[in-house]
């Protein structure tokens, strides 16, 4: 077996990395959502509740927060729905391309995100590419003003960055499917459509909740995309903490909402994970 | 392509029993790489049929066009009157027991048997009763509410071929099934298998490596060399009369006798004997246990020839013996008797023992 030394040299550096750069943090989050901040902008060491007391009275937050969950909930359902039938095609029929085609949807994620949000603002925008478009074919006569500064925008965006994400862990799955099962369906008499209901989907579905949970998650805590396409009414919750964080200066508040996001996103993942093992038969 | 006179033995399928599936003139090619070439053979109904040969023989290839996983180059695949090899394998009536099962890991047993029947849109109640008669046929009634990955292999085989079985098949096919079991188990599987066979009448192709399996098992063997077939009949005489050289040595062991025929008489090295066979060269096979260990008057008819005894290995009830005789003639010997090593004895058998076979040259 390995000697005592190794294993401290092994465990050691990364324990102290995650509590010095995860574990600390958020213990300090914890209490800062517990103290308060005064009338001469001082943070208050003083333990109280009056910031959930807040969040759960002022609606504001509420609404930032369901209408974050329902961005986040379109981009998974986008996501899925354009990722599936790419990593399908590409486990089960793109033969000697795979390599290269799987290659290609990895290289968007090369691409800064910043520059990717601003390429969609250059195409959505009222003087942007769509909009000419549609004018020189004179499909409008104005240029479409709901197409950026919108949960519409945010949420194409988003789709936009987070679908490999979900393409990735879905194209997994579908490649441990052993092969001869396909075979055994179809020798049974099953169509191709029936093998694909019975046999691949069903056991793909560990991929489809991960994949699920990290275009959901990622998109939750999203500040940049409503930040820079969303608008007055594409604003999600990250934006209010960058706010509370920054400018508005309520480190206590901010903390409380980031506090209650993470216990969402926590339970989200556990959640997720305990559906990904039921569906894992291997 | 050496012609062998045997050429017209695999379109004759079991006395009697009309043809079921005809292979015909079926070539494969992956590439460059040719796998099957010219292949031409009947399976009768009810039939037990083996196809056997090496890795790399072309045999699971051909299991799997007459499945319908892989299309054939050239040559055509009927069923009755209808051509199978441009169809779909899920609109054949053929079924195919997988090597590795392919037991479908998020199904029971019993969802796993009722698989073909549910994709066949058969009436509830029907299913439930012939799924219960399949798992009731290969005895695994009992784990009909198990996940395939609780059970053990010789389980999950059993389970396959219920899951093959239940769907009433024309002709089921079984690609080398029992190579992952223990040897024990195998022996009672074969054994399991040819009944079940017999009970249900339905034409099995059996694909092995294994040709003591083949022989166990099969009503008629196709053994198959570099995707060509060398000889299609039954086990008995695939063994007594072997087409090839290459039949001879793959089934069982003997001793390939090569020599030269002249008026009437055959010369192999020291052994000589009177045969009616044209000038040329020949090749013999005599089997071990067609030479005995000879004391006293030479019988007649028979060929006698001295030698030492060189190698003695033992194989349950008899020994195989390695004799070297005079002018580097080596003969494999079968016998109950121990002789120590270098001690002399004499061999004696009869020419009519002494089978002419086709040289196999080399392929591809």
């Amino acid at each position: 077996m390995f000697s005592r030394t190794y294993r401290l040299v092994v465990t050691v550096p990364p324990l102290l990395w995650i509590s010095m750069f995860l574990l600390l943090p958020y213990l300090l989050m914890f209490c800062y959502s517990f103290w308060s901040v005064s009338a001469a902008q001082t943070i208050v060491h003083v333990w109280n509740l009056d910031n959930y007391k807040e969040l759960a009275l002022k609606t504001v937050y509420w609404q930032t927060l369901l209408r974050s969950m329902w961005i986040a909930a379109r981009v998974m359902l986008f996501s899925l729905l354009l990722g599936y039938p790419l990593a399908y095609f590409l486990s089960f029929y793109a033969g000697k391309r795979k390599d290269l085609l799987y290659q290609l949807v990895i290289i968007p994620l090369w691409v800064s995100y910043l520059v990717r949000a601003y390429a969609w603002k250059t195409i959505l925008g009222s003087d942007g590419v769509l909009n000419t478009l549609l004018q020189y074919a004179h499909l409008t006569k104005h240029p479409l003003d709901f197409l950026l500064y919108s949960p519409f925008a945010v949420v194409l965006t988003l789709t936009h960055i987070y679908t490999p994400f979900t393409i990735l862990p879905i194209y997994a799955a579908l490649e441990h499917i052993p092969r001869n099962l396909v075979e055994a369906s179809h020798d049974l008499g099953a169509t191709p459509a029936q093998t694909f209901w019975k046999v691949i989907f069903p056991l793909s579905i560990p991929g489809v909740f991960a994949g699920a949970t990290f275009a959901f998650v990622l998109s939750l805590g999203d500040f940049l995309a409503p930040l820079l396409l969303g608008g007055p009414s594409g604003i999600m919750i990250s934006n209010i903490v960058v706010s509370l964080f920054g400018a508005a200066y309520n480190w206590p508040l901010g903390a409380a909402i980031s506090l209650c996001t993470l216990v969402l996103v926590v339970s989200l993942l556990f959640f997720s994970e305990r559906l990904e093992k039921k569906w894992s038969f291997s | 392509m050496t012609t062998i006179d045997i050429a017209a033995a695999p379109l004759t399928a079991i006395a009697g029993a009309p043809t079921l599936l005809s292979i015909r003139n079926v070539a494969k090619t992956f590439g460059r790489n040719v796998v099957l070439r010219d292949v031409s053979l009947n399976i009768a109904e009810g039939e037990f049929l083996t196809i056997l040969g090496e890795s790399g023989s072309g045999k699971t290839t051909l299991l799997r066009i007459i499945a319908g996983f892989e299309t054939p180059t050239s040559g055509e695949v009927w069923m009755g009157g209808e051509r199978l090899d441009n169809q779909p394998p899920y609109r054949r009536r053929v079924n195919t027991v997988f090597q590795s099962y392919a037991l479908f890991p998020h199904f029971t047993v019993e969802q796993n048997v009722a698989y073909g029947l549910r994709v066949a849109k058969r009436p509830e109640a029907e299913i439930t009763q012939r799924v219960a008669e399949a798992l009731d046929k290969v005895k695994m009634s009992a784990h009909a509410k198990s996940k395939p990955s609780k059970i053990s292999g010789g389980q999950q085989q059993r389970v396959a071929l219920a899951r093959a079985l239940v769907n009433r098949p024309k002709l089921l096919l079984l690609d080398e099934p029992l190579s992952a079991l223990d040897a024990n188990l195998r022996r009672q599987m074969q054994v399991e298998l040819k009944s079940l066979q017999r009970e249900v009448g339905i034409a099995f192709v059996f694909v092995t490596h294994d040709q003591e399996e083949a022989t166990v098992m099969s009503d008629r063997i196709a053994l198959l060399r570099s995707g060509e077939l060398e000889q299609v009949t039954t086990p008995r005489e695939i063994y007594s009369r072997p087409a090839t050289a290459y039949v001879a040595q793959f089934i069982g062991h003997t001793n390939l006798l090569r020599g030269e025929a002249r008026d009437g008489l055959v010369k192999c090295g020291a052994l000589s004997w009177g045969a009616k066979l044209p000038d040329g060269p020949v090749l013999f096979s005599l089997r071990p246990e067609q030479i005995r260990i000879a004391s006293g008057t030479q019988s007649t008819g028979a060929v006698r020839i001295e030698g030492s005894v060189v190698h003695q290995a033992f194989h349950g009830a008899t020994e195989l013996m390695r004799v070297e005789c005079t002018g580097e003639l080596v003969l494999t010997v079968r016998t109950s008797v121990m002789s120590p090593i270098g001690s002399r004895v004499t061999l004696e058998f009869f020419a009519t023992d002494a089978v002419p076979v086709q040289e196999s040259p080399e392929r591809r």
